[in-house]
């Protein structure tokens, strides 16, 4: 199935990802071409095939609703762009 | 030194030939010589590798060393390693410290290994050749114009220059086999869920497989022993016990039942690759094994499939990186959706973006079931095809990858970079091991043959490789490059 640069865009947004207008026009060939590959799925007989999400058919495993981790927010917060007083910052949301 | 196995350095270190930390100190030079060229590491941490040599050699004195005491290895830049950077092969991480190990990482320090650091890849392990590096593609030690193969390129190309004895990587779709052939040494990826992935960055979930790459089969049993097992904190860990694989090494072929699919031996396959693959066969014929045709009939449906489940798992998975809790962050935006938009913009590369837009687009309303849920349908009859094959035979043989290491460069189109992985991506989507072992050259670049098991079969794959290298000699071969001292 062959998309134009509003899919692109469409799934740009969707996935949070900048893209400039020549980027988007980039991608629509090479999406194209992926997608094109992938629609030779629709050649095969699938009727009545469940699909597999695990390759040894596991299920979720259950476990106690109990607190195992411990409070280590200091050091997470390391890693991120901006904190104070342990919480993340991010351009104002509500005015 | 620098020639050894894991289980040669094993035996010295006990023989007090010399210590844990003579030992890092002669690999650490050599990485200084020789990987500038290479670029098969992303860090390299001293430091930290001669403190747990320095350790080991106490454990040691103690009368206190096990089986992989103070035996150096390294890490794909994939696992999360305290207070060490963890980049991916990304720009959105090389900021990103992480603060605790990956199950295999707690694993491999508790049996006393000592890490030299963290090697290169393709970004978030996305790449069949190692050149969609934030840090540069990876060379190919026995040619220095060919890739190393990939994502795990850089784990590859630093075991067969003789940089480290053994590393570990992690396989997708190919990831640890295609470069092992690549390069020429010998790489596993166990079944799905042998290894827990706890700490192991998230390309696809439902494929992703950490695995042992080294110069032998015995190497890697080694290592699989030490880094398999039950985790609770990975859900699709599995609670099955973990044998001595290498003390299962030994059993005879005779009678062992080899099926060669015959879709992996049709077009597009080098003759030169097939003809060292069926000498390969040719070899376990006569250690006794028999040899039959089989068919895996929905394998040109593998690289259709794949490339609908991972890209699809894979933007599921990296939507994490949203520039505020770690990881790259635009500056000066201009407000949340601008954060998100350019921070995920700078911080990712090509080959990732257009993974993370195909993926947003076959889930997205519309065209989830035309893609998602039929390729998993697909994936059903893949693995039902190797079930089969295995009501037949006990393991089925065929090349590692079509051609040889290609050139650095020669494959700029993401299509034809994908059809690279024909032979090794259905062993993902079915969750089944596979293990690539050297079996020739051509033109100089080595051939690398794929042995695939029924699900949790890794001690009979492992002893099946190592027969294979007690009567063959590719294995021991070594590239020129890296072949002087330090």
């Amino acid at each position: 199935m062959a998309l134009e640069p509003k899919d692109v865009r469409r799934a740009a947004h969707l996935a949070r990802l900048g893209l400039d207008e020549t980027d988007a026009d980039r991608y629509v060939d090479d999406l194209t071409r992926i997608l094109e590959m992938a629609d030779h799925l629709q050649t095969v007989n699938t009727d009545g095939v469940a699909p597999l999400a695990h390759p040894l058919d596991a299920t979720q495993r259950l476990r106690a609703d109990e607190v195992t981790e411990t409070d280590q927010r200091e050091r997470f917060q390391r890693n991120a762009p901006a904190v104070e007083n342990g919480l993340y910052l991010v351009p104002r949301v509500v005015e | 030194m620098h020639d050894m196995t894991l289980t040669e350095l094993a035996r010295a270190l006990e023989a007090g030939e010399f210590t844990s930390r003579q030992l890092t100190e002669s690999l650490l030079a050599r990485i200084e010589r020789f990987d500038g060229e290479l670029n098969s590491f992303i860090s390299v941490t001293a430091e930290q590798a001669l403190a747990a040599a320095d350790a080991a050699d106490a454990a040691r004195a103690r009368g206190e060393a096990g089986p992989l005491t103070g035996l150096p290895l390294a890490l794909k830049d994939i696992f999360c390693t305290q207070d060490v950077k963890t980049s991916c092969g990304s720009k959105m991480l090389d900021n990103f410290i992480a603060p605790y190990d990956a199950h295999v990482v707690e694993k491999l320090k508790h049996a006393g290994t000592v890490s030299l650091g963290k090697t290169n890849m393709d970004e978030f392990a996305m790449g069949s050749s190692n050149e969609n590096s934030h840090y540069g593609p990876v060379k190919n030690p026995w040619d220095l114009t060919a890739v190393p193969g990939g994502s795990s390129g850089g784990s590859a190309a630093a075991v067969a220059a003789g940089l480290v004895p053994a590393a570990l990587g992690t396989d997708t779709g190919g990831s640890i086999r295609q470069p092992a052939a690549f390069c020429g040494i010998t790489g596993l990826k166990p079944t799905y869920g042998r290894v827990s992935r706890y700490g192991m960055v998230a390309y696809a979930s439902s494929l992703d497989q950490a695995g042992p790459m080294a110069r032998t089969a015995e190497d890697c049993a080694l290592l699989l022993s030490a880094i398999a097992g039950h985790d609770l904190r990975d859900s699709t860990s599995v609670a099955r016990g973990v044998p001595d694989y290498r003390a299962e090494l030994g059993a005879s072929l005779s009678g062992l039942r080899i099926g060669l699919p015959k879709e992996y031996f049709g077009d597009g396959l080098d003759p030169e690759v097939e003809t060292a693959i069926r000498e390969a066969v040719k070899v376990y014929e006569s250690l006794g094994a028999t040899v039959q045709e089989v068919s895996l009939p929905h394998t040109h449906h593998a690289i259709p499939a794949y490339y609908v489940i991972a890209p699809a798992e894979a933007s599921s998975n990296l939507s994490r990186y949203d520039g505020v809790r770690f990881g790259h962050r635009c500056n000066a935006p201009a407000d949340l959706e601008d954060l998100y938009k350019r921070s995920r913009a700078e911080g990712f590369g090509d080959e990732v973006k257009r993974r993370i837009l195909i993926g947003t687009h076959t889930l997205s309303e519309g065209f989830f079931d035309a893609y998602y849920k039929k390729a998993q349908q697909v994936r059903r009859l893949i693995r039902q095809d190797f079930m089969d094959a295995f009501e037949e035979v006990d393991v089925l043989m065929g090349p590692s990858t079509p051609t040889p290491a290609f050139d650095l460069g020669a494959n700029k189109d993401p299509v034809s970079m994908y059809l690279q992985d024909i032979y090794t991506i259905a062993i993902n989507l079915a969750g089944i091991p596979g293990i690539s072992v050297p079996a020739g050259t051509v033109n100089g670049r080595p051939v690398g043959l794929q042995i695939l098991g029924p699900h949790f079969a890794e001690t009979q794959l492992l002893n099946v490789a190592h027969q294979f290298q007690q009567v063959t000699d590719w294995h021991q071969q070594r590239p020129a490059f890296g072949k002087e001292n330090a």
